[in-house]
Parts: structure tokens; C-alpha cells; sequence
């Protein structure tokens, strides 16, 4: 393999505790990374390293999952087991809680927002994914509760551009989701896994979904229209999946906007990139490993984010409470 | 725990408790190092308590050293457990007392898997299935209450050592 998956440094972002998650800003410039320790820590790169900007604590009292920055950049929504998401906003370098979204009857597992910035969608272990709507003046509303998964919801992703949201569960399934009539309905449950899917990824032109999951796949899913093409509902194939890469549960994927390049985080200790065959048919597309780090960290890599401005510059998050940042090369 | 004054588990089958380890030169010598080995897994699961008996899970046959695989190499130890009665409801939370058990010893390169023999519980998938998810283990775990049950199970008293 010609292409390379550099280290360009490692650190410790939540000492004595697991790592969760980690995110870039939209501009790319900061990265925000929570954990077990009920904290979010703000990092800006100063030169080569980075340095800790800003700790949010007192934000949740039990560990915080996920957090996810708004497309604007001013915004955070941080995910926390004590069934709440946070919604901070930026004051300068620091953030100041704006409100606390209640609702959800256990842990949110994950938070996000959809491109346009004015919804977030939440998901629990309850089962059920909440899409909320936010006002001019900071308000949130919750527009829709669904409940299509009949076990945990671990993710929610949205698509690039179109208000099209995505979920996936403990009960292996993958729910597509778009507003009809002001309410929110599931429009397509994409199966196939064999275990809980852990994470999911639009492809740059939001056509393509990738998901991973326990069962150590990754399946690369396609929208196809039915005969006709003018009915409102979708279908979703699966047109790719990737087996036999990786040791264990592959707990998160990424896939670049600027390259293309598939990345994941697997339960082995392992950071994997996969390349896309350009020849390939579309409806039947081919990836190969085109990066490997077995031992990228020295316990389960839970995250892997790619940074939306910088080609190649990707960062990837372990259960010892590190964060590691790579440089991927590609020879092409 | 919620529970009746009746046991699940009435009269439980009592098993023999394995011997202590015999120390062999090796172990003694300073200079070799000492690899983990599944006796040594054993030894740290073998004296949980059972949640609703005044009994370790070895002498309820609960765990056994055949059952428990150990690659140091690898860093992969898989423990099986076999639950009492084939619809105990505890099944969970010993899986989840021998995970936490071994999480706190082991060091921090193990993967540890805990299952269920197969063929021995009703719901032995949907089991294994929690006692893999980290997500929600450490979910549980940050349950006092919990915690408090889990960390009953893995009080050694001086009976079972």
C-alpha cells in the first residue's frame, strides 16, 4: 500500500477516564472531545501541538457520549447518559450553557444538527430519536418524537444537504427519517446487519450511507428509486459490504467530504482507511484498505473524525482517554 | 433487588472448591516473566458471590477453569459462565459482576468477553449481547444502585477466600 496514515501526535484529553467522542469544528480549527468524566474540552492547534482551550464542566452529571457543533460553529450540543443534552454557545473563547433539552426517559446517545442549523436531532436508549426545532431567539422546540427502533438508538447523522436524517440501533437496523406534513416519519429501515450498528456516514453527495457495526462489517447502502420514481417512498440497498478488515466491533466511521476516503474505528485497537475503486460501476461500488495502524492506540478506538477543511487531517479517540492526529496520504 | 421470599434457586447443587495454586520454581524466579494464564483468570472470578446465595460462584459451578481462555499474546481473555437454572434472571448481573471483576484486575491491554455456555440459558443471546456493549455497561455502572449489587457480588469474605 503506497498510501500512508501518519501520527502526528497523540495526547490526553480526559485523564483517568474513558473518551467518548470527539468532533471538529466546521471550520476546522477546534476540536471538542467529552468523556467519562461528565466534561467537554475545547482544543485549539497552538503550532504543532494543542492545547486545552476551555473545560465545560457541571454540564451533566453522568458521562457525556457525543457532541456535535451546529453548522455555524457557535453552537454545541453535548449528549449525556443523565438523559439530558446541553446546548452551549460561544462567548469568545468560552461557552455558556444556554438551555438544558429534557425529554428523553434515559442516556442520549447521540446529538446532532442538521445542515440548515435550524433542527437537532437527539437519540436514546429508550428507543426513540427526537427532532427538535430551534427559533431566532434560541429556542427549542421538540417537533417530533419517533420511535421506529424497537431497541436503543446508538447514532443519528444528517444528510449533507437535504433534510434527511438517519438512525441506527442496538436492535440492528438502520431507520431513514423525513419530515411529511410537519411530523417526522421513518421511510425506510434498511436491514442487514447481524449485530447493534454502531455509527453511520453520508458520502459527500449524500447518495451513499455507511454504516459499521458489532457485527465487524461495514455495509455501503444506496438510495434507489422503485419503478417509476416519482413516488415518495425510498428504498435503500445495500450495495457494498466490507467484511473480514477488522478484528471486532467497529465502533464509528467517517467519510471525508473533501476526499472521499472511508475511515474507521474499530474495538481492536485499529485506525483503517478504505479508498473507493474509481472504475467501479456506482451501483456496485468497491473499496479497498488503502491505510491500516494496527495498534493506533492501546485500547478501543471509539471515534474517528475527519477534519472538514484540511485534506487528510484525521483524529481518532481511544477508551485510555487519548486522541490521536494523523495525516492520511494518498498516492493517486 | 426486588425479591420474594422465595429463591429462584431453592437448593442449589454444591460444587468442590479447587485447591490453592502450587507454586512452581518459575513463578517464584524474579527474572521470568509471569504471562497470565486462565488459572490466574480463575482465581479472580472464582470467589464472586452469588447474589442470592451465601455461596461463590465456583462452588455453585457457576464457573469453571475449563471454561476460561486466556491469550496473553493476544491480549483476549473469554470467560464463559454457566448460569444455575436455565431461566435464572440474575444471568446479567453475574456476567456483569465477572466483567467488572476483570476489568478492575486485569491490565488495560485485555479484551475481556463474558458469555453464557451455550446451550444452558433461555435468553443467552440477548444476554451476551448487553454483557458486550460497553456502551451500555458502563451505562449501568454509572447506576448506584447498581453498582452497589455488582460490588456485593465481589466482596471476598474470609469463607470463600
Amino acid at each position: 500500500m503506497k498510501d500512508t496514515l501518519a501520527l502526528l501526535q497523540k495526547f490526553n484529553a480526559h485523564p483517568d477516564s474513558r473518551c467518548w467522542y470527539v468532533a471538529w469544528n466546521p471550520k476546522g480549527t477546534l476540536l471538542a472531545s467529552c468523556g467519562g468524566d461528565r466534561a467537554i474540552r475545547i482544543w485549539g492547534r497552538e503550532g504543532d501541538s494543542w492545547e486545552c482551550k476551555t473545560v465545560l464542566q457541571d454540564g451533566h452529571q453522568r458521562a457525556v457520549r457525543k457532541v456535535a457543533w451546529s453548522p455555524c460553529g457557535n453552537y454545541l450540543a453535548s449528549a449525556s447518559f443523565d438523559a439530558t443534552t446541553c446546548i452551549w454557545k460561544k462567548k469568545n473563547d468560552d461557552f455558556e450553557c444556554l438551555t438544558v433539552l429534557e425529554g428523553h426517559e434515559n442516556e442520549v446517545k447521540c446529538a446532532a444538527w442538521a445542515p440548515s442549523g435550524n433542527l437537532l436531532a437527539t437519540c436514546s436508549r429508550d428507543k426513540s430519536v427526537w427532532i427538535w426545532e430551534v427559533d431566532e431567539e434560541d429556542e427549542y422546540e421538540c417537533v417530533s418524537v419517533v420511535n421506529s427502533h424497537t431497541q436503543d438508538a446508538k447514532h443519528v447523522v444528517w444528510h449533507p444537504t437535504q433534510e434527511l436524517l438517519a438512525s441506527c440501533s442496538y436492535d440492528n437496523n438502520v431507520c431513514v427519517y423525513k419530515e411529511e406534513d410537519d411530523d417526522w416519519e421513518c421511510r425506510a429501515t434498511l436491514e442487514g446487519h447481524t449485530s447493534t450498528v454502531w455509527g453511520l456516514t453520508f458520502d459527500p453527495s449524500g447518495q451513499r450511507l455507511a454504516s459499521c457495526s458489532d457485527d465487524r462489517t461495514v455495509k455501503i447502502w444506496k438510495e434507489c428509486q422503485p419503478g417509476g420514481g416519482q413516488g415518495t417512498d425510498t428504498a435503500w440497498k445495500c450495495v457494498c459490504t466490507l467484511s473480514g478488515f477488522h478484528g471486532r466491533t467497529v465502533y464509528d466511521i467517517a467519510w471525508c467530504p473533501l476526499t472521499g476516503a472511508l475511515a474507521t474505528a474499530c474495538g481492536d485497537d485499529g485506525v483503517r482507511v478504505f479508498k473507493e475503486d474509481e472504475t467501479a460501476d456506482p451501483d456496485q461500488p468497491v473499496f479497498s484498505l488503502s491505510a491500516h495502524v494496527p495498534k493506533a492506540h492501546s485500547q478501543d478506538v471509539n471515534c474517528i473524525a475527519w477534519n472538514p477543511k484540511e485534506a487528510g487531517l484525521l483524529v481518532s479517540r481511544s477508551d485510555n482517554g487519548e486522541i490521536a492526529v494523523w495525516n492520511y496520504q494518498s498516492e493517486v | 433487588m426486588s425479591g420474594g421470599a422465595r429463591l429462584e434457586n431453592a437448593n442449589p447443587l454444591i460444587f468442590q472448591r479447587t485447591g490453592e495454586r502450587l507454586q512452581t520454581a518459575n513463578d517464584e524466579d524474579e527474572d521470568v516473566a509471569d504471562p497470565i494464564d486462565d488459572r490466574e483468570i480463575f482465581d479472580l472470578i472464582r470467589s464472586i458471590n452469588d447474589p442470592e446465595h451465601p455461596l461463590s460462584l465456583e462452588e455453585l459451578n457457576v464457573v469453571e477453569q475449563v471454561r476460561v481462555r486466556v491469550d496473553d499474546q493476544e491480549n483476549a481473555v473469554g470467560v464463559e459462565f454457566t448460569p444455575a437454572i436455565p431461566h435464572c434472571s440474575m444471568a446479567t448481573l453475574i456476567g456483569l459482576s465477572i466483567k467488572v471483576k476483570l476489568l478492575r484486575s486485569l491490565p488495560e491491554r485485555f479484551k475481556i468477553d463474558v458469555h453464557i455456555t451455550p446451550g444452558t440459558h433461555a435468553s443467552e443471546d440477548a444476554v451476551n449481547k448487553q454483557l458486550a456493549d460497553k456502551e451500555r455497561v458502563a451505562a449501568a455502572l454509572e447506576n448506584s444502585q447498581l453498582l452497589e449489587v455488582v460490588n456485593q457480588c465481589l466482596i471476598s469474605n474470609a469463607r470463600t477466600g
